[in-house]
């Protein structure tokens, strides 16, 4: 395997974390105003991403800045091509993350509207945002010879990204349901996981009609056409699809939250390794795609931040599991009135 | 305006608002530790309240300018794609490696420090914060070694039409970046402690929590003492480094156009709003130029007259911030002497009351060195290596509008209630 190959698939698990990660605090925030019934609810929603969410979110920083480092063409083309849909994404995650810090700092109901207002906007859009620009890249974006991309926000919301965008929510939804299931008891406990089981289905249709979907607006079977072994990522992520409903149905929440990561990291991998050797393939002429041959840095580069990699990722993961550990209790009341919680 | 122009006011103001949080949590989050490993080995109930406290303010910063920080990396691809093209493989591998090596340690244990003051035994706890401390700071490194890179390049090969790594030791121990790490940390504590004897001081001023806060004091005042003399040899340092690297930008700091040996300082001097010499030349002091920029009194200083026009930084913002920045130096190690004199009697110091009043000037000077770094360095992105305006985005020009407005007024909006609730707080005193 050729350093380039292996920092795709590199730049692929990285994005993967991130969607597993980020993607239940996000889900969460998305039914934040639908679920919460009360103050103490609501409380118990942000104590249940507290001690989480701010590590997820590095993941999205170290995903685009190795996208940075080892294919800088492709995050020159891909970040200014995308231009205001990114500044959207980063406006939203500005505002859900400082909702965290601010939401209980002042003791008022309208200044707490506020913010749970960001947070909710905080946490839905950057779940749609991010489908709309993975399903833009997996259909292929209008990138010229330079490598210049002149597509506005408009022509990122066609039919198909929207759709990528609709499946991410509620991949997230369902992810995050899960989660708040995990971290509450008694009624929240419940309604937590009614959501859950009532997104399950509508996440089985909508993954199917993706998949359809992805074959006539995409290129992305013709990899697993020429290797059906590769056919095994995207049995993966069915499989952990499936298994989430009987994990829900018996109260195994754990396993139900498993599952469901191995679902969305499957259907991250399955786009991603569709695409290759393309990070951004452009639909004006296949030649003028960004590919990992055309786009990655230089060998030296490669290989310094491949050791950089080998050797932190596996300990950012230790530690990180240890802080889910710490922290993986239910909420009680008693966390509540903890002074410095949120 | 166009999209060079909206670009650099746009990165300039994302910069510069992320930057009003950086130096604090950079220097409180060690004075916290401090603070924290006192009441771990003493057992002394009062610094656990003052972690606490100064910990609050810390986290309201804090928070701020993690999500701002967020910002500044996609900036580059956002608005800078042809810059991020060209010198990716070594910047943009200093961003990654500064996100896998320190943001994530400093965002996953802050979390641990907020909510596991019960949850984790004494030690542990203050070791979360030590690691917030050092990760912090680690991260600064990386970004300083980053800016270093632009400002001095080193370590890379001219090939495939970009900037390729050719000797990463050469990048990592670049001394533009390590000297501005070792300026730039110092002025961070020497701020913290500022801000620490500041509000101590209002307190004190109104006779609440008076152990408390005299306790506080001596640190803040103990911090800037020892770091505002750091910051001033640092930076002294680093002044001969830019001689010798960057002379358009010494020569725009000091508004100084004859190449000359036995280069003078003026006492008395103002560029001309023209850019094209000097309004005002008085009282020389002959030599003392060439001194501060090569420790040598005959040393021959290049001038502006020297560069040509199109490579020369704008000369008066560059000579205005240094002044300011200088000034302010000079007044920073004075204020802590003064108040490291009356130390055992507060109450008749005769700064306590302007204490409060002063927390912005640090700030003020931080600023000042940072418009000197960078706008000093223009008109390159990289020095010598790429022009700022060879740089920018293919964009159309409403884009970046758009998202100038949007970013002014979602940060303006944030540092509102920030420093609303940085105030309320401040003034609540410990629980």
């Amino acid at each position: 395997m050729t350093l380039e190959t292996i920092w795709f698939l590199l730049w692929g698990v990285l994005w993967a974390i991130y969607f597993v990660l980020d993607g239940f605090d996000l889900g969460m925030g998305t039914l934040l105003p639908f679920i919460a019934k009360n103050e103490t609810e609501k409380r118990t929603i942000y104590n249940a991403a507290g001690p989480f969410w701010d590590g997820n979110e590095v993941w999205l920083i170290t995903a685009g800045g190795v996208t940075f480092a080892a294919f800088p063409a492709a995050y020159a083309a891909l970040f200014s091509g995308m231009y205001t849909a990114l500044f959207l994404l980063l406006f939203a995650l500005i505002l859900r993350g400082v909702s965290f810090e601010f939401r209980s700092k002042v003791d008022n109901d309208s200044w707490r509207k506020v913010w749970d207002t960001c947070h909710f906007l905080g946490s839905f859009l950057p779940a749609l945002l991010l489908g709309v620009a993975f399903a833009n890249i997996f259909r292929g974006i209008p990138l010229d010879a330079q490598g210049v991309n002149q597509e506005g926000l408009l022509q990122l919301l066609n039919p198909y990204g929207l759709f990528g965008g609709v499946l991410f929510v509620v991949m997230f939804t369902m992810h995050g349901a899960i989660w708040l299931a995990i971290k509450s008891g008694g009624d929240l406990h419940e309604r937590a996981k009614a959501v859950a089981i009532k997104t399950w289905p509508v996440a089985v249709v909508g993954t199917v009609l993706f998949l359809a979907y992805t074959s006539i607006e995409t290129m992305l079977f013709n990899n697993y056409m020429k290797n059906p072994l590769l056919f095994l990522v995207l049995l993966g992520a069915v499989l952990g699809l499936i298994s989430v409903r009987p994990a829900l149905g018996s109260g195994k929440m754990w396993r139900a939250w498993t599952s469901s990561a191995v679902f969305i990291a499957g259907v991250t991998l399955f786009g991603v390794i569709g695409l290759f050797p393309a990070l951004l393939p452009s639909n004006l002429n296949p030649a003028w795609s960004m590919t990992i041959y055309n786009s990655a840095s230089s060998p030296l580069t490669l290989k310094i931040m491949l050791g950089v990699a080998l050797v932190m990722v596996p300990i950012v993961l230790a530690y990180q599991a240890w802080v889910y550990r710490t922290f993986s209790h239910k909420i009680t009341q008693e966390d509540l009135d903890y002074k410095e919680a949120y | 305006m166009d999209v060079l122009m909206l670009s650099r006011l746009q990165f300039a103001a994302a910069t510069m608002f992320h930057f009003i949080f950086v130096p604090l949590t950079l220097g409180l989050s060690i004075l916290v530790a401090i603070m924290e490993t006192r009441y771990v080995s003493t057992g002394d109930e009062t610094y656990k309240r003052m972690a606490k406290f100064w910990g609050k303010l810390f986290l309201i910063n804090f928070a701020l300018g993690v999500v701002t920080g967020i910002t500044l990396e996609f900036q580059f691809g956002t608005n800078w794609s042809r810059y991020s093209a060209y010198v990716g493989d070594i910047f943009g591998s200093l961003l990654a490696i500064e996100a896998t090596v320190a943001f994530f340690l400093e965002s996953t244990f802050i979390a641990v420090w907020v909510f596991g003051w019960d949850r984790l035994s004494p030690k542990m706890h203050c070791f979360a914060i030590w690691i917030v401390a050092i990760a912090s700071n680690l991260s600064g490194l990386w970004i300083l070694l980053a800016n270093g890179f632009m400002q001095n390049p080193v370590g890379y090969v001219m090939r495939n039409g970009r900037a390729e790594l050719d000797n990463f030791f050469d990048v990592i121990t670049n001394t533009t970046g390590l000297l501005q790490f070792m300026h730039m940390i110092p002025a961070a504590i020497m701020l913290a402690g500022f801000f620490i004897m500041g509000i101590s001081a209002w307190h004190l001023l109104r006779k609440n929590e008076e152990a408390f806060f005299t306790r506080s004091f001596k640190i803040g005042m103990g911090a800037a003492l020892i770091f505002s003399v750091l910051v001033a040899a640092g930076g002294h340092i680093h002044g001969n480094n830019t001689a010798l690297m960057q002379p358009a930008k010494l020569a725009a700091m000091e508004s100084h156009w004859e190449t000359q040996t036995n280069a003078p300082m003026y006492l008395l001097q103002m560029p001309s709003l023209t850019e094209d010499g000097n309004m005002i030349q008085a009282l020389p002091i002959p030599g003392l130029l060439s001194f501060l920029a090569f420790n040598d009194v005959n040393a021959e200083v290049t001038g502006l007259n020297d560069i040509p026009e199109q490579d020369r930084p704008p000369v008066l913002l560059t000579f205005l911030s240094f002044r300011l920045m200088v000034g302010l130096g000079t007044l920073f190690p004075l204020v802590a002497g003064l108040a490291f004199l009356f130390r055992n009697r507060l109450d008749k110091f005769p700064l306590l009351r302007f204490l409060p009043w002063m927390i912005p000037l640090p700030y003020i000077a931080i600023f000042a060195g940072w418009t000197v770094t960078e706008v000093g360095r223009q008109p390159w992105i990289v020095q010598g290596l790429m022009r700022t305006s060879d740089a920018v985005s293919p964009l159309a020009t409403s884009q970046v509008v758009f998202s100038f407005v949007m970013l002014s007024l979602i940060y303006a909006l944030l540092g509102a209630v920030d420093i609303f609730l940085m105030m309320k707080y401040a003034r609540k005193g410990p629980e």
